[in-house]
This record gives structure tokens, C-alpha cells and sequence, in this order.
């Protein structure tokens, strides 16, 4: 426990983590299964049978019944705590719901957009009044919610906002004029966040209003790609006038609410991805078992074998990863309550803490996402590409990921940006260990294994030396660009690529090993292939996105001197990824299903 | 009123069945159990008319330890305690005696299940408990009503309905549509945990059955698409031969 808790945001990279330190899903409780069959139940019995209706956006009744619906289950209170009439789970299991939930398509969308950006700023920044004035409605779903930052010119420069809040003569309210876009829920929402300047402030500014307070005006729903049940709006506010006690937080402190929010919907929208997938996964199993081409199932095929397995893969170390960063959260959420912090603030700070986590896993889990509806079309073939077909929502509900909560470019570039300047305050000692790679670059190597045969000794090996590659290109950036490696956003791109799928393919290795001690290797064949085809792939982006970095910024001597490291660095022993991904798939047919 | 639901712990319809030791033993590996669907109607009718007009409710099954997720997940759904008989449910007989044993030392209103099980569906324990306790057993039940001290029910018979009333206490097995099926909500998860579920040992000698074999059905043949209606008759005559 006492080691659990001294684990550090971004730590990962210069840290040996044991199996006992993480949590993995196969440690799922009693309690916490039965919650997640709920939410499948919910959304098997109550979205499924009304996708097309939902998306026909007909019915502007039908989303907020259905978040009615998910309110008498309990859905909509999980992260509220009890006094305030929710049931104050812990993160991971937060999170649980909404990986179950994530497969809702458009329905998934509100009911995150509602519990997370739209409930969190109160429940985290309000004051008692507030809370006991919103958020016991918004746990029940009595109140919905929107959270108003995007605007026709500030979308990733979120600060740039031009909305305005005045005070009024009587200092009794605020005035907000402005004009807000791409507002999730904004169609039937009773609360909205907004985020204003006050007069001539650099700083944003957030303020609870209700639709009731008037000077509200909506333009007709977005048409949109994906998602097209979810209510997208663009909102105006035109001498919409707010009380002065609405402002949430203090003047100025706006920016850092956003922020601060969209971190910790980062991590749950990569868990929601992760469920998506999962369906869409089984889906294609399904499919290709079904579908006979040239007197075979399709699944029989080594292509297509190919594409289950590679979607399985994904799937299970990207899960991993987020409940092992969720567990990291919990034990600091509960570190900080026991030194007697306030739990709002505890929540805060511990999600502050695994921020890097956060933005790496919400690209991460969107990506996996892609990739997979993406090739579950494929397996459809042409069914794959029939709107009346089972892929088609998938793939273009699945597209947004990469786009809201900030960006994945914009989370790239957080993730290596937060990392820099945490050992840049000395919160992270990443110097030090760049420093020792370097200094190993030029010394002999050792050649030949350290004859270590514990279970996954060798894959331990190729995860301590991926660290040494991601420690050597950025030491050697940051050395090289100093400050101007902030305007080579292609460098931070490769860095933020080796260092995501470095920390997955950790999460993957120790999460397996973990289960082969909890069941036996015998037991765990299929998660031990799955494990290694991982952290080939693994190897495999950071050779690439390594090599890309090193001939952008080095040249002559030190340039080959770095090739070299790389390359040591990524040694991997050769596997037959072909025969792992065959039993992967065959055991993914045979069981109709992703059944992980 | 005091209202004792009986539940099974089956494997879910979507699992893989297989057998082992000769085809004599189901084999159980990687299987999910659920409460029995018929089951699970018979819980959500139990809540109902404890929201409407009070009523205790108790869930009971007869299982080994294994079958506690299922039963807590009763508890989730509103049942107030449980009773676990610590014993295989080998056969309807065996199982029959637990419940009556449990309701001799309990005066229960009613005692509910579903028509069936979905693994043996053997559909004798509603009446084999009525049968032992000299009580009227109604099975399968799509509707009930309580009025004073009389419960109304619809049962579905070949061809129609009917409709009869019994006095309270009485068995029933029900199926769908008696009440609207239900999900635990979160509220429920988070008390179930807290609920009494009492463990009590089983009475009597045991099973009078045993299983000699389990068999498969045999695989599904091919399909056959045929162009026409003629060409249909002419298979159904000559090759089916059952025209
Ligand atoms: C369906 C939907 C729902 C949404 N819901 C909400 C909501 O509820 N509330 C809300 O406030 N907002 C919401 N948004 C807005 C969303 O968060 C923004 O669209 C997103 O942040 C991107 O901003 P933008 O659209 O202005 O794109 P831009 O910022 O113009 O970005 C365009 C492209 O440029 C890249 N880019 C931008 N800046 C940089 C940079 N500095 N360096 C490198 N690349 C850069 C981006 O990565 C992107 O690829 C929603 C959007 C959509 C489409």
C-alpha cells in the first residue's frame, strides 16, 4: 500500500512497476459486475432497439426520457457523492460505466457530456449552496446539463473566447453576451456552464446558468457525420442575466476549470472508446463466423484472422492501461482524503496528478477505436459499407473522439509539454535517468541475456530498454531544440507516440503477469499472446516514431550514435506473430464474441 | 404480507453447453450464470406488489457457494433477505422438499417462481411444493393480482386463458408478461451487500434421480434455398417425404 500510493503522474517512464501495484480488470468485484451488467442491460433494452430513431433526432423528447431512464438506475449519480443524493463510487468504477455505457452510440454521448463536463465543474468548484442546489438534480437526471467553452473562433485555443460577462449596475448580476458553438446537450439542457471574460480580463471566467434566467437562443441542430442523435447546438446568449452568486469559483478562474474538467473526461472518454470497440469487435467476429465465402466461414480466412486478432489486441492492453491509471488515481484520491484534504479538492488533485495518463489514454483509447471500426468495415465488406449494415454507425459515431476533449494532437503535445515541465520543476527526475542513457549510449554494450527465466523476464527487458529509447530521443530533443521544441510539433508528435504505446505495453505486460499469478500460466495462454503481440507493436512505433525524431533533429556522428541506441534499444526476439494472432482469432471465433 | 421468491442460478442462453466424465457432467468452465429469466419475472411481480401494498420479500435458492453473485443480484433488485440451501439442486424432487422445509418454518402469503428452469425445464417444483404443503399451485402464470385475501390469476393454457382465484397462501410459477422486468439500479447494487443471506443445510436423503448420459440435439443439416414453389412441393414430397 505504501509503495501503491507513492506512485507519481509520468512516473511510469523512469519506474519499474511491479504486478502487485496495478490493478487489472480481471479484479473486477461482485458489486462492481453487477454495476457494469446493469449498464449493458440499460443500453441493450433502452438504446439498442432505438438507434435509428435516436439519430433521426425526430422525437427532441426521446434523449432526455432515455437520461431520465438512466437516472432511475442510478446512472447519472455515480460520481456525485452520497450526501448530495449519488452514490460517491470510486473513480475505476466510474470509469467502468463508461466503458459498459460507451457503446450507446449517440445516447453515450449525452449521458457523458450530462455526468462529466456538465455536472464535475459544480460538483468539483461549487460552493454548498451550489452544490446543494444543482447537483442533487443533476445526480438525478430532474436537471440536464451542457458545458459551453467552444466558440466559432475558439475551439483548441480555448482561452481565446470572446464571450462577455458584465456587472450590472446594481451589482446584483452578470450580463453574459456572447456566442457559443458545438454545444453537446444543448438542446434540452436546464444548466448550462459558460465560460465568459469579465470586462477586459485575460482570463476566463465560469458561470452557472439556468435556461430559465432568459436571453438564451439556440440555431437548429448541427448536422453532423457521427453521433447524430446527440443534441449539438450553437447557443446565444444576449443579455442573459445571471446572479452574482452563479459565478463558480473565483473571477479569473475559468481557464483552469475547463482544463482541469477536461482532464478527467479525458480518461473516461478513452474507457467509452475502449467499450465501443468492444462491441464493434464482436460484431465483426460475429460477422465473419456468418458470413461463407467460397465455402468457408470468413473467419476461417488468415486475413481476416489477422484483423480480429489485431483488433482483440488493441483492445485489451488499451483497457489495461486505463483501469491501471484509474486504480493510480483512486490510491491518490485516497492518500490525500487521509491527510485531510477536502474530497472535492482530493478528486481534483489526483486526476491533476495522472493528467499525462489522462491525455495519453484519451488518444489512446480513440485510436484503438478507429482502428477497429475501421477494420470491422472491413471484414463487413460490402455490408461493411451498407448503411443498413451493422458497421456503418460505428464507423462515423466513432470519428469524434479524435476531435473533442481537446484534440489528440493537442493531447500529444500536452502529454510531452506536462512531462517537460514537471522535471523541469523537479517534480519528476527524468534528467537524471536521460542523463545514464546517454552515458550508456557510448560505453560497451552487454551483449547476451542477463540468464533471467522468470516469467516474462525477456519481455521486462524490452520494456526497460523502450523506456531507455523514449528517454534517449526526448533527452536528446530537449538538449538539441532546448525552447524551440515546442514549434516542432512533429518531434513531440513521434515523442508522444513512443511514450503512449510504451506505458500501454507496460500496462499489457503486468497485467498479464499479474493474472498468470492470480490463475496460472496454463490458464492465460491466450492473454500471454496477446501481451507479446502488444508489445511487438509496441517496439515496432517506437523504432518508427524514434527514427523519425532522430533524423529530424540530429545529424553527422550524433545522429548515428542515436540510430545505433535506438536500435539497441529495440531489440525484440523474434516471435511468430502470425500463429499468435491465429489462436487469438480462432479462440475470438470459437467464442462468437471479444471475449476478454 | 410476507412473499418467498425461489430462484435458479442458469447458465446464460447465449453459453456454449458441453459435458465431460462421459457426457454425464455439464461442464461449467467459462459459463456466465444469470437468475433464471422465468425467475427474474417472478422477482420483479415480488417488488411490485411490495411498492403497491407492502410486503416482505424473501429469495431463496438452492445452491452451493458458487450461486451467491446470483442471488445477491436478487437482493439488488429489491428482495429484502435470502436463504441459501447449501446443496446441488439435483433434481426437482430434492429441490421441492428444500422450499417446503424453509416455507413449513415461515408463514409466507405466497411463494413465487418462474414456470421452469431454463437448464432442466423440468417445470415440476411449483407443484411439487403445493403438493407438500396441501397448497393451490398455479402454473404458468402471465398475470396476478391480490384483492383482500384472494390473488386473481391469469394462466396460459393450449388454445386460450384462464382465469382463476385462489386464497392466500398459495404457489405460483410465472412467466412473462406478470410484471415489467427489471434492472438492478444503483441503489439497490450498493444495499444488496448489506442484505441477511443465511446459509442453512439441506434436508432429506438427497436426489432420487440420477443422470445416466447427457446428449447434444444433433446438428443443424444444411439450408437448401429453392427457386420456386414447385420445386419446394416436389422436395417436401419426394425427398422429406411428409406431403
Ligand atoms: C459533436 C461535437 C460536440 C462538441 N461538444 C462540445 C461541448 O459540449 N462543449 C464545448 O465547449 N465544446 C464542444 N465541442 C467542441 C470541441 O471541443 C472542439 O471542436 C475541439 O476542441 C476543436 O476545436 P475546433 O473545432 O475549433 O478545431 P480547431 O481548434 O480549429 O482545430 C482544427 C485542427 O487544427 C489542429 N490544431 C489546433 N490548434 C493547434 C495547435 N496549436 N497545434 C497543432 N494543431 C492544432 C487541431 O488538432 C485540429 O486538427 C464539440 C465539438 C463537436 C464536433
Amino acid at each position: 500500500m505504501e509503495n501503491k500510493k507513492a506512485i507519481k503522474g509520468g512516473e511510469f517512464l523512469i519506474r519499474e512497476t511491479t504486478p502487485e501495484e496495478i490493478f487489472i480488470p480481471e479484479e473486477w468485484n461482485e458489486e462492481q459486475k453487477m454495476i457494469a451488467q446493469t449498464c449493458h442491460d440499460f443500453i441493450d433494452t433502452e438504446v439498442f432497439p432505438r438507434l435509428d430513431e435516436i439519430d433521426s433526432q425526430k422525437d427532441p423528447e426521446l434523449m432526455p426520457r432515455l437520461l431520465d431512464k438512466a437516472g432511475e438506475l442510478g446512472l447519472l449519480g455515480t460520481s456525485v457523492p452520497e450526501a448530495l443524493g449519488g452514490f460517491g463510487m470510486n473513480f475505476n468504477t466510474t470509469m467502468l460505466v463508461s466503458e459498459v455505457t460507451g457503446k450507446g452510440h449517440s445516447f453515450a454521448v449525452a449521458l457523458s457530456a450530462h455526468t462529466g463536463i456538465g455536472t464535475l465543474p459544480i460538483l468539483y468548484y461549487g460552493n454548498e449552496e451550489q452544490k446543494k442546489k444543482y447537483v442533487t438534480k443533476l445526480a438525478t437526471g430532474e436537471w440536464k446539463a451542457a458545458y459551453c467553452l467552444t466558440e466559432p473562433d475558439a475551439g483548441s485555443d480555448a482561452n481565446s473566447g470572446k464571450t462577455k460577462a458584465t456587472l450590472t449596475e446594481d451589482g446584483k448580476h452578470y450580463l453574459i453576451n456572447g456566442q457559443k458553438m458545438w454545444i453537446t446537450n444543448g438542446g434540452f439542457a436546464d444548466v448550462f456552464i459558460v465560460f465568459a471574460k469579465i470586462d477586459d480580463d485575460k482570463n476566463l471566467t465560469a458561470f452557472i446558468v439556468e435556461k430559465a434566467f432568459g436571453g438564451i437562443t439556440m440555431n437548429e441542430e448541427e448536422k453532423k457525420m457521427g453521433i447524430k442523435g446527440s443534441s449539438t447546438r450553437q447557443i446565444f446568449f444576449n443579455d442573459c442575466k445571471v446572479p452574482v452568486e452563479n459565478m463558480l469559483s473565483e473571477r479569473g478562474n475559468g481557464f483552469k476549470i475547463a482544463v482541469n474538467i477536461l482532464n478527467v473526461g479525458r480518461i473516461k472518454l478513452g474507457a467509452a472508446a475502449i467499450g465501443g470497440a468492444k462491441a464493434a469487435a464482436t460484431a465483426a467476429v460475429k460477422y465473419a463466423n456468418e458470413r461463407k465465402q467460397f465455402g468457408k466461414s470468413i473467419s476461417e480466412f488468415g486475413a481476416i484472422k489477422h484483423k480480429l486478432a489485431e483488433m482483440a489486441v488493441k483492445i485489451y492492453a488499451s483497457e489495461g492501461a486505463h483501469y491501471r491509471a484509474g486504480q493510480n488515481i483512486d490510491d491518490a484520491y485516497d492518500a490525500f482524503v487521509a491527510d485531510g484534504m477536502d474530497p472535492a479538492q482530493a478528486r481534483l488533485k489526483s486526476l491533476e496528478e495522472f493528467a499525462i495518463e489522462c491525455a495519453i489514454l484519451k488518444v489512446h483509447g480513440s485510436e484503438v477505436l478507429d482502428y477497429v471500426v475501421d477494420e470491422a468495415v472491413q471484414v463487413g465488406g460490402g455490408m461493411g459499407f451498407s448503411a443498413d449494415g451493422p458497421f456503418d454507425r460505428a464507423y462515423r459515431d466513432a470519428r469524434i473522439n479524435r476531435i473533442f476533449e481537446g484534440t489528440n494532437e493537442i493531447n500529444r503535445m500536452l502529454t510531452i509539454d506536462m512531462l517537460l515541465k514537471r522535471a523541469m520543476k523537479g517534480h519528476l527526475d527524468i534528467l537524471g535517468p536521460a542523463q545514464a542513457v546517454a552515458k550508456e549510449l557510448v560505453a560497451i554494450p552487454s551483449f547476451g541475456d542477463d540468464g533471467d527465466d522468470t516469467f516474462f523476464a525477456k519481455e521486462k527487458k524490452v520494456l526497460q530498454n523502450l523506456k531507455k529509447a523514449g528517454l534517449m530521443v526526448a533527452g536528446g530533443a530537449v538538449q538539441k531544440l532546448m525552447e524551440k521544441l515546442g514549434d516542432e510539433q512533429e518531434i513531440l508528435m513521434n515523442l508522444a507516440d513512443m511514450l503512449a504505446e510504451g506505458y500501454v505495453a507496460e500496462s499489457v505486460i503486468l497485467r498479464v503477469e499479474k493474472l498468470v499469478k492470480m490463475r496460472g500460466e496454463e490458464a492465460c495462454k491466450m492473454e500471454i499472446d496477446l501481451a507479446r503481440v502488444f508489445l511487438h507493436h509496441a517496439v515496432d512505433v517506437a523504432v518508427k516514431a524514434g527514427r523519425e525524431a532522430i533524423y529530424a533533429f540530429a545529424e553527422g556522428d550524433e545522429q548515428r550514435l542515436m540510430l545505433m541506441g535506438l536500435k539497441r534499444f529495440t531489440k525484440i526476439e523474434p516471435m511468430n506473430l502470425k500463429a499468435a494472432r491465429r489462436r487469438i482469432a480462432d479462440y475470438m471465433a470459437e467464442k462468437n464474441a471479444y471475449p476478454f | 404480507m410476507k412473499i418467498l421468491v425461489c430462484i435458479t442460478h442458469v447458465p446464460d442462453t447465449t453459453s456454449k453447453i458441453s459435458f465431460t466424465d462421459n457426457d454425464t457432467q455439464f461442464d461449467k468452465t467459462g459459463v456466465q450464470y444469470i437468475i433464471g429469466p422465468y425467475d427474474d419475472y417472478a422477482i420483479a411481480r415480488a417488488m411490485e406488489l411490495k411498492e403497491g401494498m407492502g410486503a416482505e420479500v424473501t429469495v431463496l435458492n438452492v445452491g452451493l457457494a458458487e450461486t451467491e453473485p446470483t442471488i445477491r443480484k436478487a437482493l439488488a433488485l429489491g428482495a429484502d433477505d435470502a436463504i441459501r440451501v447449501n446443496a446441488e439442486p439435483e433434481d426437482a424432487l430434492f429441490v421441492a422438499q428444500q422450499i417446503a422445509a424453509v416455507a413449513k418454518e415461515n408463514a409466507y402469503d405466497m411463494i413465487l417462481m418462474g414456470r421452469e428452469s431454463i437448464d432442466f425445464n423440468g417445470g415440476q417444483v411449483h407443484a411439487m411444493v403445493g403438493e407438500m404443503l396441501n397448497l393451490p399451485s398455479v402454473s404458468p402464470v402471465m398475470k396476478l393480482d391480490i384483492e383482500g385475501n384472494t390473488a386473481k390469476m391469469t394462466k396460459e393454457i393450449e388454445g386460450g386463458k384462464e382465469y382463476v382465484a385462489v386464497d392466500m397462501p398459495f404457489v405460483a410459477g410465472c412467466q412473462e408478461p406478470i410484471a415489467e422486468w427489471r434492472i438492478p439500479n444503483m441503489r439497490g447494487i450498493m444495499t444488496a451487500r448489506s442484505k441477511p443471506l443465511n446459509v442453512i443445510e439441506p434436508v432429506g436423503d438427497g436426489a432420487g434421480t440420477t443422470v445416466q448420459k447427457f446428449a447434444l440435439p444433433p446438428a443443424k443439416g444444411a439450408v437448401k434455398i429453392v427457386d420456386s414453389v414447385d420445386e419446394l412441393v416436389d422436395l417436401l414430397k419426394n425427398e422429406a417425404k411428409v406431403l
